[in-house]
């Protein structure tokens, strides 16, 4: 029998997966000298994975459902596999000069890339165990490779058995979890978990498995207490590898938690809400505490990343509480609050960027005066560092307040709570974020900053254009929040509120 | 005239000055006459435009929201563009637009180190449309927007532009540059309070309806006041007041004030006295008395208490001050006092009282801190003790020192005098079933703060404008106030005596706004 396969819902991961081949085979037959067509092609690649989502977009077919409904192409997929796209192709654009600088295994990371990038492409529209189980591997086995990049660098080896050695811990306990759904409900898909394990939420064996599988992708989210990795493999990888760590990785075990929890185990939110409220709760109060004694830039970014992690956990926790509508809400909210971090986050490691290129160090110290040798680049700190703060009119704003407003909007007392606890949490973060701008704008030139033709060197191009596209997104949608909450509501329809 | 009433009046109003900041920041900095030109070109326009919009207003009508506009702005979560102007906003703006091209004058002639026009400027503009788009929102997301927006130009304006003296860190054994401190202790604290804010706000959207028909439009939730009671409505009351009172500020939120104006670049202190502490009072009396006016009645007594011991101890404090700008500032705790005692009695009287005590502040304590600051630009010192006979080296600006201070201390026939006075008559009768023992106590308290008040105002005149000049500047040359400073000063003394001699001025706007405002709340 063949399976009956729509070649246009798969055009993305098809076109993905083509230039992930021709990258590997042009850096076989290009001359050292040449090898920078692999960034090119690469670039080129993603850019040409958009077209067909815009199609899908577009095209009054409604859901596509693949492969006994495993595989399914529906508004969510499509809005998660674009913010997908589009990161991947900012990561990719930072990624340019950076690796250029270090002229060896071009085609390697870049294939490597694609295939991450694949991944996550894939993992939006994974709709059984298994398939989400291989997306999710995609997305994290190239970062493994990745994350050690600079061989020479001890620090860059230790990020990388680190990440790995967590990583496959992480896998293991999630896959231990989706064995025991198996074997419980009989089920692959998520559809038919949630209806076979309907009346199973008081089954020991069933919250367990469901909290390995929590636990799991408490690894890939890097929530307290799953954190350990982040923030040397984080100051340790590659920044553009960072960036994609923080940001694609991440919002990919995020989404995977999105659909499994909402699409698989609706009825188990009693289960898992208080669990969700303990790692929301621990991820932003010792990220934020432990971000504000950081002096490296990468590791304070770290420490934010894991705290917006719980910021972004909130509304999970809200789910458990509360009514259909609120259910959707909590997902809407979830969904619009990682499309802003995506973008402001990825903008903040592309200043973190040009910024270690200017000053020459990656200490926060350094970069003082950084605001009157390269005011461009101060500013756009500035606005991607107070966009992650939630100060408008940048679009962190809108991300804290539907954050916010699932929370209040569940109406229990433990809710408030989680509500009152974040809302001094941000207030801590912005202490740790002004300190960067602080230093940028307001202390003096140290005397260790590097000679003048290093501040004053111009900002390579395609890491100006990842500058440019990322703050524009974050200034339009500070001002025009419907421009992502549009495409968050478009999503509701999988948490059928 | 359509296009002005429906919207696009009151629109420009608010946002021209954002987009004279985008013109500025395309500006090469070099250019510095180009960047005068265009801060002064936009603010001009808008003042122009309020001017108008208080010309086209209909007094008659003053209770009810005009040349505003409703459109779709975030649809997922209800939220719109909603914008207006009442009687109660309306002297609000025009302040707000008057102080802020005084600012840009006055700023022409006295760039704060380090010199950095185009940064400085386009900082000012983006803060002019902060506090333009408070005092015109009517959407509670649109409020806080607004509300939030002025923060970061005024942290990097401490910051960047304030007082470099080293200070020791209160509690640390740590050493910083004033500026680093009071900027971010500033932003730290309107920070979390307005996070609370925040939440109240969101809490009264959840309680406005079923799904679908929940609302944060303010005039729609004032019309569901009905609905918010109980432990609910108290706790929402609790958490807007924390965002308020912050910003006010009511003591023993007020900290933050002291460090801030005295660190900040004096176009920044005047910025921060004229209209952001406004904000604060101004959410009191457009949110949270007339959404939830049972819990305005519960909380009255608490922050008449607050209100006065911001008083007496406003006062206290400047007369403990060595520092002139310091004293200044402390005297905004004791003025914003009388304001929030006004408020605190819940009446028409009061309610007017505080409007045209914060106008009257907004023009007296700008004007002080102009003065403060062109003194310290002279003297290189803001030490009183070491000034002095200031009369006799600058004749003028030590006559509008007197003047000023004359009116700050509530002189009748000044703009001062109306605020006090009226917020004490409004807390000796206090809305029925308040508690009048309490109010009246308040009141006789308050009373001694006008004594005290004089007491200090009078204290600094006498140390820095009387007397003989100190030795240590004998045979130095001091230039008297230049053009700049005239045309910076003279409107605002000219609105301190029109206000004081016709304060129809404001109450004329305010009044049947506030009388129906209160009318609403507590009935008839």
């Amino acid at each position: 029998m063949t399976p009956d396969i729509d070649y246009l819902a798969l055009a993305p991961e098809i076109t993905l997966a083509i230039t992930a081949v021709v990258v590997l085979l042009l850096d076989l037959f290009l001359p050292r000298s040449q090898k920078y067509w692999t960034a090119i092609v690469a670039v080129l690649g993603v850019s040409f994975a958009a077209l067909p989502l815009i199609a899908l977009a577009v095209s009054d077919v409604g859901d596509r459902t693949m492969l006994g409904g495993s595989f399914v192409v529906d508004d969510f997929a499509l809005v998660l596999k674009g913010l997908f796209v589009v990161a991947g192709y900012l990561v990719l654009l930072m990624s340019v000069s950076y690796i250029e600088s270090d002229r060896y295994y071009q085609g390697e990371y870049y294939f490597l890339m694609l295939m991450s990038i694949l991944g996550t492409v894939v993992l939006a529209s994974s709709r059984d165990l298994i398939t989400l189980f291989i997306a999710i591997e995609l997305v994290s086995q190239p970062m493994y490779l990745l994350a050690g990049w600079r061989k020479g660098d001890l620090r860059s080896n230790e990020a990388s058995l680190k990440y790995y050695l967590l990583g496959v811990l992480a896998s293991a306990l999630m896959l231990y979890g989706m064995s025991f759904i198996y074997g419980l409900t009989g089920e692959l898909t998520f559809a038919g978990i949630a209806r076979a394990g309907a009346g199973m939420a008081d089954d020991p064996a069933f919250i367990m498995a469901l909290l390995f599988m929590i636990a799991g992708f408490g690894f890939k989210v890097s929530a307290v207490p799953f954190h350990f990795w982040a923030p040397d493999t984080y100051e340790g990888a590659p920044t553009p590898v960072t960036a994609y760590l923080s940001v694609s990785s991440k919002a990919a075990g995020f989404v995977a938690l999105l659909v499994v929890l909402y699409s698989a185990f609706p009825d188990a939110a009693g289960v898992w809400g208080p669990a969700i409220w303990i790692l929301a709760a621990l991820s932003m109060t010792l990220a934020n505490l432990t971000a504000l004694r950081q002096t490296n830039i990468v590791r304070l970014l770290a420490f934010s990343s894991i705290a917006q992690a719980g910021f972004m956990l909130v509304p999970f926790a809200a789910a458990a509480t509360t009514d259909a509508v609120g259910l959707g809400d909590a997902f809407a909210a979830s969904v619009t609050y990682i499309v802003i971090y995506a973008f402001m986050n990825l903008g903040a490691f592309a200043v973190v960027i040009a910024g270690a290129r200017k000053t020459g160090t990656g200490e926060i110290e350094g970069w003082g005066g950084l605001g009157s040798y390269a005011p461009g680049i101060g500013l756009l700190a500035a606005a991607f560092f107070f966009s992650l703060a939630g100060i408008p009119p940048l679009a962190g704003w809108i991300a804290k307040l539907v954050m916010f407003s699932a929370a209040m909007g569940a109406g229990s007392a433990w809710m408030v709570m989680l509500a009152a606890i974040a809302a001094v949490n941000a207030v801590i973060a912005l202490f740790y974020y002004a300190k960067v701008v602080k230093t940028i704008w307001m202390d003096p030139v140290p005397a260790t900053a590097p000679d003048e033709a290093v501040r004053t060197a111009s900002v390579a191009g395609s890491l100006g254009l990842a500058l440019g596209l990322s703050a524009a997104i974050v200034v339009a949608a500070g001002f025009f929040p419907s421009l992502v909450t549009f495409f968050s509501e478009a999503t509701r329809v999988l948490a059928g509120g | 005239m359509g296009w002005f009433d429906n919207g696009w009046g009151l629109s420009l109003i608010v946002f021209l000055p954002l987009v004279g900041a985008v013109a500025v920041l395309f500006t090469p900095k070099k250019n510095e006459a180009a960047i005068k030109a265009i801060s002064l070109g936009f603010t001009a326009v808008t003042l122009v435009l309020a001017a108008f919009l208080a010309f086209r207003f209909d007094f008659g009508n003053s209770d009810e929201f005009q040349f505003g506009t409703d459109l779709t702005w975030i649809e997922s979560i209800n939220s719109s563009f909603h914008i207006g102007v009442d009687g109660i906003s309306l002297p609000l703006l025009v302040l707000s637009a008057f102080v802020t091209i005084l600012a840009v004058i006055y700023s022409f002639n006295h760039w704060p180190e380090p010199h950095n026009p185009k940064g400085f400027m386009a900082l000012t503009l983006v803060l002019a449309t902060g506090m333009n788009g408070t005092f015109v929102a009517l959407d509670l997301v649109l409020f806080f927007v607004f509300f939030e927006l002025v923060l970061l130009p005024m942290y990097f304006m401490i910051g960047i532009w304030g007082d470099k003296a080293i200070m020791k860190i209160p509690g640390f054994n740590r050493e910083v540059e004033t500026r680093l401190y009071a900027s971010i202790k500033f932003f730290l604290f309107t920070l979390f309070g307005s996070a609370f804010m925040l939440l109240g706000f969101l809490a009264l959207y959840f309680k406005s309806g079923e799904p679908g028909a929940r609302t944060f439009d303010i005039p729609g939730l004032i019309e569901l006041a009905p609905n918010f009671t109980g432990t609910f409505a108290f706790l929402v009351f609790g958490a807007l007041f924390l965002g308020f009172a912050v910003k006010v500020p009511m003591w023993p939120l007020h900290t933050w004030l002291p460090d801030a104006h005295t660190a900040a670049p004096t176009v920044g202190s005047v910025l921060l006295a004229a209209i952001l502490l406004k904000l604060g009072a101004y959410g009191f009396i457009r949110i949270s008395i007339p959404i939830l006016p049972e819990m305005a009645k519960q909380w009255a007594p608490a922050i008449a208490i607050l209100a006065v011991i911001g008083i007496i101890y406003g006062s206290l404090a400047c007369l403990a001050q060595t520092d002139m700008k310091r004293l200044i500032a402390f005297s905004s705790v004791g003025h914003m006092g009388f304001v929030m005692l006004g408020i605190a009695s819940m009446t028409p009287v009061g309610m007017n009282a505080a409007i045209i005590g914060m106008v009257a502040h907004g023009v007296i304590t700008g004007l002080l801190f102009f003065l403060a600051g062109s003194m310290s630009h002279r003297y290189h010192t803001r030490d009183m003790a070491r000034l002095g006979g200031n009369m006799k080296v600058m004749p003028i600006m030590g006559g509008i020192l007197g003047f000023t201070a004359m009116a700050s201390l509530g002189l009748p026939g000044l703009a001062g005098f109306w605020g006090e006075f009226m917020a004490l008559f409004g807390a000796y009768s206090p809305l029925a079933g308040l508690d009048t023992t309490l109010f009246r106590t308040a009141m006789v308290l308050g009373a001694i703060g006008t004594v005290l008040t004089a007491g200090y105002m009078l204290w600094m005149l006498q140390k820095v404008n009387l007397g003989e000049p100190s030795a240590e500047w004998e045979g130095q040359h001091f230039h008297d106030v230049d053009a700049y400073e005239l045309a910076a000063w003279v409107p605002l003394v000219v609105a301190i005596v029109a206000i004081g001699i016709f304060p129809r001025l404001v109450l004329g706007a305010t009044n049947d706004a506030v009388v129906s405002l209160v009318t609403k709340a507590f009935g008839g």
